[in-house]
């Protein structure tokens, strides 16, 4: 095919994935725009096939039936609860094939000739950043799954280790572009990488997950970009840029909403330790008020409006049927039901939002943070389950807290707040929550789901 | 040298369209926009596939290979799911 033709379908492939992301702007043109940014991707590969030089068809055909036979078998097992480690494994193979798409060039442009420095200095980013992806991405994946501790682990001189790693890694890139004939520096630098990827993201723990899942997605896109420099391929550059973008402003958004910096978010450690405050006895000692599925059900006969506030506990508990159930129930009594989702609630952004629809939740009754706090003076029960942080006044009144700041939703505010929880362990911040001990609060001690059937029952039957 | 400028007019060209366009996603979409970007950026498949195809070397061929599937795991999967995920936000 003659490449004038091939670069032409690559533009045609770039605006459509343009075209595409921004019909995610809303539900309704959600679905057509994922398809566009498919078709884009089809004709890529389509017209790739038809360029000069193609000449290993079962290599080729092999590949994309293999790939796209496990690609289809985990998109279509995959449970909602399990998108997080699903979409960090993704990040980590996107990582894989630009190490791997970046290596080969770099080989075949070696035995044809000094490559230009432009293109070795590229194919050393390519390997960084992929490498980087893939060991990240496979550790994220791991601490979501349950397959090590999602604590995070801190060690003395870990910065110190890590600037080491990160130096090496740079030092043997200036090296390739200098010898690009010794290919195996090339190897070398994906290995170094690869345990500079591990190292950051030992670091973090569970609840941060959010941000280092985008930033990973967003590494993903530029280490596509690399290859794209790499390649000479335009499409490369303007695809991988528009994800490096997405994911950046996706983990600014993260960080924003726990009032954090990235380097904090990335080296702190989070969630290891808590020091000075207020003990959770100080706090609670006394003023808990424990409450009954009968209670709750009696309470909701007369509420004119409820809301729900979901957390990562409603996905561990699997409780999305049965909250939707009860929502239904209540609106069907004449009340007004809304969520309550806060940004990073769950373990990737909007984690709630697509339990919820699974769960065949309208999507309009899903409320931004922004949207939800002005209504909770006026709302007469809040019940909130598996959240625990995202909902903890100290953010406003304690600057020494470690959350101090971080915007929350104010459900303190309602006139009574349900909290379903199996006890009063601490969230992720590892401190206290007074609102466990509000006026207001009503405690109901169980696991998410049970806790929500119980009160299904016991709303019917005061009926 | 010229060639580098325009390649890197492209990038920051697309990432400004970027920051444009993603801001606009609502936090509601947020999951399916990663699924959905991470297959686009799986368009390193058209790298893998000239790498695969053009029986360079035996390890070029083999580097190639393991790169299709990846990337193919990555855009077939990606899209599929992010398709699932966008088919549940419906208004009843």
């Amino acid at each position: 095919m003659n490449p004038a033709l091939i670069n032409s379908a690559y533009v045609i492939a770039s605006a459509l994935f343009i075209i595409g992301l921004k019909g995610l702007s809303h539900p309704r043109t959600a679905v057509r725009g994922n398809m566009l940014s498919a078709i884009g991707m089809l004709l890529a590969i389509v017209v790739t096939l038809g360029a000069r030089g193609i000449v290993a068809w079962g290599v080729i055909v092999g590949g994309l039936v293999l790939g796209a036979a496990v690609g289809t078998v985990l998109a279509v097992k995959i449970q909602m609860t399990a998108m997080p480690e699903l979409v960090a494994l993704f990040n980590g193979l996107g990582g894989a094939a630009s190490v791997l798409v970046a290596g080969a060039a770099l080989l075949t442009a070696v035995d044809l000739g000094r490559p230009p420095a432009q293109m070795v200095i590229a194919t050393a980013a390519s390997g960084l950043i992929g490498a980087v992806t893939l060991s990240g991405s496979l550790v994220a994946f791991a601490k979501l799954w349950g397959l090590v501790s999602g604590n995070p682990v801190l060690f003395t001189g870990q910065q110190v280790l890590n600037g080491a790693v990160l130096l090496a890694a740079l030092g043997i890139g200036v090296g390739i572009s200098m010898q690009p004939e010794m290919t195996l520096l090339y190897w070398a630098l994906v290995g170094v990488s690869l345990l500079f990827g591990i190292l950051i993201v030992i670091p973090v723990g569970g609840a941060d997950m959010p941000v280092v899942i985008t930033l990973l997605n967003s590494y993903s896109g530029l280490a596509a970009a690399a290859t794209g420099f790499v390649l000479s391929n335009n499409m490369l550059i303007i695809a991988g840029s528009l994800v490096g973008a997405s994911g950046l402003i996706l983990t600014q958004i993260m960080c924003k909403a726990m009032n954090r910096s990235l380097a904090n978010v990335l080296f702190a450690g989070v969630g290891a330790e808590v020091t000075g405050g207020p003990s959770a006895d100080e706090v609670y000692a006394g003023k808990i008020k424990a409450t009954s599925a009968d209670e709750i059900a009696m309470m909701l006969d007369g509420a004119r409006r409820v809301v729900f506030v979901p957390g990562y506990g409603m996905a561990v508990a699997q409780a999305q049927h049965a909250v939707r159930s009860l929502a239904n129930l209540l609106e069907k009594n004449g009340a007004e039901v809304e969520f309550g989702i806060h940004p990073v609630a769950g373990r990737m952004p909007g984690h709630m939002n697509v339990l919820l629809a699974e769960a065949n939740v309208d999507y309009s009754r899903l409320k931004d943070m922004d949207d939800i706090n002005p209504s909770f003076e006026r709302t007469d029960v809040v019940i909130v389950i598996g959240a625990n942080d995202v909902v903890n006044p100290v953010a406003r009144t304690d600057p020494s807290s470690p959350i101090a700041g971080m915007p929350i939703l104010d459900v303190d505010k309602a006139q009574t707040v349900v909290m379903i929880k199996r006890s009063l362990s601490p969230g992720y911040a590892g401190i206290p929550n007074p609102l466990f001990a509000a006026d207001n609060t009503l405690m109901y001690f169980s696991d998410g789901r049970q806790a929500v059937q119980d009160i299904i029952a016991a709303v019917k039957e005061a009926a | 040298m010229e060639a580098l400028v325009t390649v890197l007019t492209i990038f920051v060209l697309a990432v400004f369209v970027g920051f444009e366009v993603i801001s606009k996603v609502p936090p509601t979409l947020h999951t399916p926009l990663m699924s959905g970007s991470n297959a686009i950026s799986g368009i390193t498949l058209v790298g893998a596939l000239l790498a695969a195809g053009t029986e360079h070397t035996l390890l070029t061929t083999i580097l190639g290979f393991s790169a299709v599937v990846l990337a193919t795991i990555n855009v077939a999967g990606g899209f599929l799911v992010t398709h699932r995920m966008l088919a549940m936000f419906r208004r009843k």
